[in-house]
């Protein structure tokens, strides 16, 4: 999931009985599965969780171009090359479509831009940590991607329009990318020496916790998510997602011949899923503060890229300006 | 084709790959600092371009070369003085405006190379030529326009390009003194002219120098240096080693 913990500002959900007729027809319309749209009314701390939580989902986008470009000088292969790039060039998309549903909202770019650099918005908790080896980026394709996947799968169900068809799009390019990082892995395993073999382990045992943090807390403490289950913002909670991420990954964890660092990952028969131990929540929480592996990194880095690039962002409106000046002439 | 004619047009082919390949190098490092987002996508996008063009020629000159390496055995398992590229393209990434001027340079050079091979005797030459002449308009299109907006932009802008200008000037000596092995495939017309191709290039240059209000220096002079003879300057070493890392340290690894 790109976007963890999203507040909604709502403390209790309204019955029917309590809320304005403004807003009863909104919910009504939200109950019959009609798409909200952009000019349509709608709660205020609907459109703010909305902008907090699509913000958050670009951001990721931006922010997890970094990991992985950590590689893409180092790519050992011309086709591994490409792919990765090919791939980064895809998120960098992810943001700008991600971007403009969120303004179909009201919000600015720019604003929401300088919140993450000054640490008011988040970003997905899995890109602050660093990217130490080659099969790390197979890993992330396979799992960090895997798991947004699980997420926007059901995303493009949302209640709001413009954010639902974004995942649409998104979905297509991010399955391809999925596959490509799960295919990088299994050549590593299959064809690759034992130093590679151990490299994919390596990878796989720091990256498993992280992507299944992904998902967001625990449901007993999502206080937000049942404000966003009744706006259909969420269709799923957390830990229904997180349990499907782990049933759909396990048997493609076995089939790599890897080992997930989880001594408490069995099957249950009588529940028909996977059990699995306990996520390490401090950890969780220590990262989204900002108290993460790579969180400073990450961060300034993105800040002085906009930084850097003031001068060159001026000149292009500058120079807009007089074209324009110069064809009205 | 002669024997000789066959090593010169590897040799040929080693310059088109390689310079390619070094350009798509430098464009990665801009990933996640370029000024604007649709700069990281632009970059990525051109990067990418390159690195399918270089993979083309490459394969080809491995083939050609008939000696079991492959074109990735070419790219991340040669040395600095075994490298072909343009001086031009190993050079450090600078601001903005050095990364533009670079690669507008390049790109003008470039189409007007691939215009011409478009007219190869070579079969696989002309088909390799023109797909990338297709994404190199592109590339030209987007890093003239730059050039324009940059010189014409703000008085920060123009100092900046001002700045750039000498420091990138001096490598484009390469891309309009051709040698003798690309005179002897001219003549075999395996290549296109490359009077013309020096000819279309300054015009190019001057047409969008015009636009974007900047002086053009007088041409630049030989300086010692050519990365067409794996004389390198000390900027590819330090780009190779970063890029070939993985494959020279598990050299039996498959990826």
């Amino acid at each position: 999931m790109y976007a963890q913990l999203v507040e909604t500002g709502v403390k209790r959900l309204k019955t029917l009985e309590e809320m304005s007729e403004q807003e009863r027809a909104f919910q009504e319309r939200i109950d019959a599965e009609i798409k909200i749209e952009a000019k349509n009314w709608m709660p205020d701390a609907y459109r703010q969780t909305l902008i907090r939580q699509i913000s958050q989902h670009a951001h990721s986008e931006i922010v997890g171009m970094l990991p992985e470009g950590n590689w893409v000088t180092r790519a050992p292969s011309l086709k591994r090359k490409l792919q990765l790039m090919a791939k980064i060039q895809d998120e960098a998309g992810h943001g700008l479509y991600l971007y403009s549903a969120m303004e179909t909202l009201g919000a600015d770019r720019d604003t929401e831009i300088d919140k993450l650099h000054s640490g008011k918005a988040k970003y997905s908790s899995i890109f602050n940590y660093p990217t130490l080896s080659w099969a790390d980026i197979g890993a992330v394709g396979w799992l960090v991607d895997g798991a947004a996947i699980v997420n926007q799968v059901v995303l493009q169900r949302t209640s709001y329009g413009p954010y639902s068809r974004a995942m649409i799009r998104i979905c297509k390019e991010e399955s391809f990318h999925q596959r490509q990082g799960y295919e990088l892995l299994l050549t590593m395993m299959r064809e690759g020496t034992q130093a590679q073999k151990d490299m994919v382990q390596d990878a796989i045992n720091r990256l498993w916790w992280p992507s299944l943090m992904m998902f967001g807390p625990s449901d007993e403490h999502s206080p937000n998510s049942a404000q966003s289950m009744a706006w259909k913002i969420k269709r799923q909670s957390n830990d229904e997602l997180r349990q499907r991420f782990i049933d759909q990954t396990v048997p493609q964890l076995e089939l790599l011949g890897c080992t997930a660092p989880d001594p408490e990952l069995k099957w249950n028969a009588e529940r028909g899923h996977y059990d699995f131990g306990q996520i390490q929540w401090d950890e969780f929480y220590e990262v989204l503060k900002g108290n993460g592996p790579c969180n400073q990194e990450r961060v300034a880095t993105r800040r002085q890229a906009i930084e850097d690039g003031t001068w060159v962002r001026e000149a292009a409106v500058a120079h807009a300006r007089k074209k324009h000046n110069k064809n009205a002439a | 084709m002669s024997a000789s004619t066959n090593t010169d047009l590897i040799q040929y082919l080693l310059r088109l790959g390689d310079s390619a390949m070094v350009q798509a190098q430098r464009l990665c490092q801009w990933c996640g600092r370029a000024p604007a987002l649709e700069e990281e996508l632009a970059l990525m996008n051109v990067g990418l371009d390159l690195v399918g063009q270089a993979r083309n020629w490459l394969e080809y000159a491995a083939e050609l070369a008939d000696d079991g390496r492959d074109a990735d055995h070419l790219v991340f398992r040669r040395d600095e003085r075994a490298y072909r590229n343009l001086l031009l393209v190993e050079q450090p990434n600078g601001d903005y405006a050095v990364t533009i001027l670079k690669q507008f340079f390049y790109d003008a050079w470039h189409f007007a190379v691939l215009q011409g091979l478009c007219h190869s005797g070579d079969a696989r030459v002309q088909g390799i030529a023109a797909k990338a002449l297709k994404e190199v308009t592109y590339h030209l299109r987007r890093s003239g326009e730059w050039v324009e907006r940059l010189g014409d932009g703000t008085e920060e802008s123009r100092r900046r390009m001002l700045a750039a200008l000498p420091q990138v000037w001096r490598f484009t000596v390469e891309l309009v003194d051709a040698d003798a092995i690309e005179q002897r495939l001219f003549q075999a017309g395996l290549i296109g002219n490359p009077e013309q191709v020096a000819l279309d290039w300054q015009h190019q240059v001057e047409a969008i120098f015009e636009r974007a209000s900047l002086p053009v220096p007088q041409p630049a002079s030989h300086f010692y240096l050519s990365g067409r003879q794996g004389v390198h300057s000390e900027h590819l070493g330090l780009l190779l080693a970063e890029m070939q890392f993985l494959p020279r340290a598990y050299p039996d690894a498959t990826w």
